[in-house]
């Protein structure tokens, strides 16, 4: 097959379209550099009605938004989930691990729960702390200043709280909470667990001309129409675009980096799926922002004489260190809150509270910590509504069972009577936990797949045993009951099986020392210092905290130390 | 104009653009988004999910007889109200005809169920189900339609599982229909200003907004006026 060469030649391509690639694509367009943007998924914008869900009705889908086609039903904004047609992985026996893919512009950034935390102090200089994992090569002061222009760039709400590990910004005002939230700030406060205002990046109020504000339709994971929420496409792409120094494409599944004699890379060789060739786009840097376990595959499937275990990879490291947030949540059914009174509580797409960390691992039985996220609320039927719900009858000594006029009283009683907690939580990233090339499989596109091979340890199982303990105190708290049995030591206390918070960090992890990590603290390969690693992957740590915050902030830091570079020609 | 203009137009520019705080306009902003959106067509698939959906409508599962039967049990589990209508008159049945087909687990539960169902009328009263009259209908729901912790009655144990399957889908069907959510009272799916809890709902749990909390709100009034801060993080707009 013949590789098609293109003419052009661009100053960096960006592999990816979303956080991080989205990121880069703006800084580097605005600073003049011309860009190609490589995305493997088909182009998107929240307003095109075409592909639009926002504001749907469950009835305009014939199974009622059920999850036949998406994993998190028909409405949820991402073409692809844990499973992409085509695009198989592997995983090592009796190992789990769930891999998420979002194929289209903006990639995650499009349904993701918008929860916009900054890591604190301690979540870069844990190893300091506590003796596990490795320290971040960099400081939360050197961060900090990113993360401030970041919040007035794309608008989060939250309020300053003065807290140490979870650092006050510019914030736009919060909403008021629910009542089932407020239900649980009295559970929490009886428990000795603090509830702040949620931190996420959805607009309460004008941050520009191009991005409109809220309407509280309660749907941001819809992707939205008034590009009121983050997503990379409204927020990066298209605004870089305006530059006029941007080259867009879509439906372009990257297979490798190419290199030169000196190791250095030369652009990026990708399959086109309309025409299904291979086409090369030759560049002076390479930016991966493919998503963490993307970027690996593409660097260790790019082998070279010069490269021979793949680009970036002489240590090793490529793959390695593989981490994902834990994740174990409980529900429960609260009797004061039955026959409630109606009215639109939509509010944002999200929570409107939640519970930073609060505990001191110094008396507890496993290293780092969680945070505490809440649903429930009168919110829009759709498929699963009503299963059920007679049964709920049993916590408050009714009849279980039955039809008719009681069943349809039972429906408007207990709607909006059920609560979930949920907890998301560090786990300690491990050298053994990765994910490799298989060489035994082939996508549809001929690009080896990745295999996975990750294990929990008793550090992770005995923070979900303590999530579930909380959650308990906390509904028992509200007057309410869990609902189903908590799940005990059999279960992993419920701990969810790594990749199904979509939260995987640290596969070319950033370091000091080039034998032991794949990126320098710019998140430039120690191997070839015209590629960056701008997604998840240059993560040292996971903490607390939902990542993507923390990816852009990073990704704003490399592109300018890239965009730097450029002008100087180092690179 | 056409429609996905002025859908671009009062998303872009009438609700986000533009001024549209309080209630009036707020109000005009609301209805003209809602005609504009439930006037569209489709709900936003992808080219493969579209030939899913063609696929699965092609599709023959469920037959006529069957199809009958469970219109008879779905309006007996939620049978029309002075102010609702029935399962039926929600077109439940034509859900469950698809959800079988898109979800094909439920497939050998329905039609197995059916079956145990014509069994045990037939056993009690020597007729299909569907023949029988309204009064021996319900003396087999009766015994099917609650759960047998005990295991009292071990013979009904798959007619249980059955209809709780049926009920499931009834009520699922039932309640994501425009019917099923105004009798839900459901409001929500709109654009709106959301300003916390009601009053009048606050008082009733004793609950109220912590006095600290107050002033760092949203001010609808101002979410219009771009955002400022000091340079300690304070909004100053």
């Amino acid at each position: 097959m013949q590789i098609i060469e293109s003419k052009k030649e661009y100053d960096a391509i960006v592999v990816g379209s979303g956080a991080g690639g989205g990121m880069a694509a703006f800084i580097m367009a605005n600073s003049g550099m011309r860009i190609a943007v490589v995305e493997a998924g088909p182009f998107f914008d929240p307003k095109d009605p075409e592909t639009m869900t926002q504001m749907k009705w469950p009835w305009e889908s014939p199974r009622r938004g059920a999850s036949t086609n998406r994993a998190f039903g028909d409405f949820d904004m991402s073409y692809g989930d844990w499973e992409v047609d085509g695009e198989p992985y592997t995983k090592e026996e009796g190992t789990k691990f769930l891999w998420w893919r979002s194929r289209m512009l903006g990639g995650r950034t499009n349904h993701w729960g918008r929860i916009s935390l900054r890591f604190g102090p301690k979540d870069f200089k844990h190893k300091d702390i506590d003796g596990l994992g490795e320290n971040w090569p960099i400081s939360y002061e050197e961060i900090k200043p990113y993360y401030d222009r970041l919040d007035k760039m794309i608008g989060v709400f939250g309020t300053n709280e003065g807290l140490k590990n979870d650092p006050d910004g510019f914030f736009l005002p919060p909403p008021k909470p629910r009542l089932h939230e407020l239900y649980y700030m009295k559970g929490a406060k009886k428990a000795g667990i603090p509830v702040i205002p949620a931190r996420l990046s959805i607009l309460t109020k004008r941050i520009n001309k191009d991005r409109g504000v809220c309407f509280y339709c309660g749907q941001c994971n819809r992707s939205c129409s008034a590009y009121a929420d983050f997503s990379s496409g409204s927020c990066f792409i298209f605004p870089a675009q305006k530059s006029g120094q941007v080259d867009l494409y879509t439906d372009c599944m990257v297979k490798n980096v190419t290199t030169n004699d000196e190791g250095l890379a030369t652009g990026v060789s990708y399959i086109n799926k309309k025409d299904m060739k291979e086409y090369q786009l030759k560049s002076r840097a390479v930016v991966l922002g493919a998503s963490a376990c993307s970027s690996a595959r593409i660097l260790m499937n790019s082998k070279s004489s010069q490269h021979p275990n793949g680009l970036g990879n002489s240590s090793d490291h490529v793959g390695r260190y593989l981490h994902d947030s834990t994740g174990a949540g409980l529900s429960g059914f609260v009797p004061d809150l039955m026959d409630r009174k109606v009215y639109n509580e939509d509010g944002v797409g999200g929570l409107h509270v939640y519970s930073p960390w609060w505990g001191d691992n110094k008396k507890l039985d496993f290293p780092r910590g969680y945070h505490i996220e809440m649903w429930g609320g009168l919110g829009m039927p759709a498929y699963g509504f009503g299963f059920g719900t007679q049964g709920l009858n049993k916590y408050i000594g009714g009849m279980v069972g039955g039809y008719g006029d009681k069943l349809r009283k039972d429906a408007k009683r207990f709607f909006g009577s059920v609560i979930g907690i949920a907890g998301r939580g560090e786990s300690v990233a491990r050298y053994e936990n990765r994910c490799t090339i298989d060489p035994t499989m082939v996508d549809k596109f001929g690009i080896p797949v990745l295999k996975f091979d990750y294990n929990w340890s008793d550090y992770e199982r005995l923070q979900a045993k303590h999530m579930v303990d909380t959650f308990e105190e906390i509904i028992t708290n509200m007057g309410g009951s869990v609902i189903g049995d908590k799940p005990g030591k059999d279960k992993d206390y419920g701990l969810l099986a790594p990749g199904q918070i979509i939260h995987e960090v640290g596969t070319t992890r950033m370091g000091n020392d080039p034998k032991t990590s794949v990126t320098n603290k710019w998140q430039q390969l120690h191997d070839a210092k015209n590629v960056y690693v701008v997604d998840a992957g240059p993560f040292t740590s996971q903490a607390d905290k939902n990542c993507t915050w923390t990816i852009m902030a990073l990704s704003m830091r490399a592109s300018e130390h890239l965009v730097e570079q450029f002008k100087k020609k180092e690179i | 104009m056409k429609r996905r203009d002025t859908l671009k137009t009062l998303l872009i520019g009438g609700i986000a653009g533009a001024t549209i705080p309080l209630q009036g306009c707020k109000t005009d902003a609301v209805e003209k988004v809602e005609e504009v959106i439930s006037a569209g067509s489709g709900y936003g698939r992808t080219p493969s999910e579209k030939i899913h959906d063609e696929k699965v409508n092609e599709e023959v599962y469920l037959n006529e007889g069957e199809l009958s039967t469970i219109a008879v049990l779905c309006d007996i589990i939620l049978p029309a109200t002075p102010t609702a209508g029935s399962a039926t008159d929600a077109e439940v049945p034509a859900f469950i005809d698809f959800i079988v087909k898109d979800l094909p687990y439920h497939q050998l539960p329905i039609r197995g169920g059916l079956m145990w169902l014509n069994g045990e009328s037939t056993k009690r009263y020597n007729k299909a189900f569907i023949d029988c009259s309204s009064e021996e209908q319900i003396s087999i729901i009766d015994d099917i339609a609650y759960p047998d912790p005990d295991n009292k009655k071990p013979e009904m144990a798959p007619g249980i599982s059955f209809f709780d399957r049926m009920r499931n889908l009834t009520m699922t069907g039932y309640y994501t229909t425009k019917m099923g959510i105004d009798d839900l009272g459901y409001v929500g799916n709109r654009p709106n200003l959301w300003d916390g809890v009601p009053q009048e709902v606050l008082d009733k749990h004793g609950l109220s907004y912590p006095e600290e909390w107050m002033p760092k709100f949203v001010n609808h009034e101002t979410r219009d006026v771009q955002a400022e801060w000091d340079e300690k993080g304070n909004l100053i707009s």
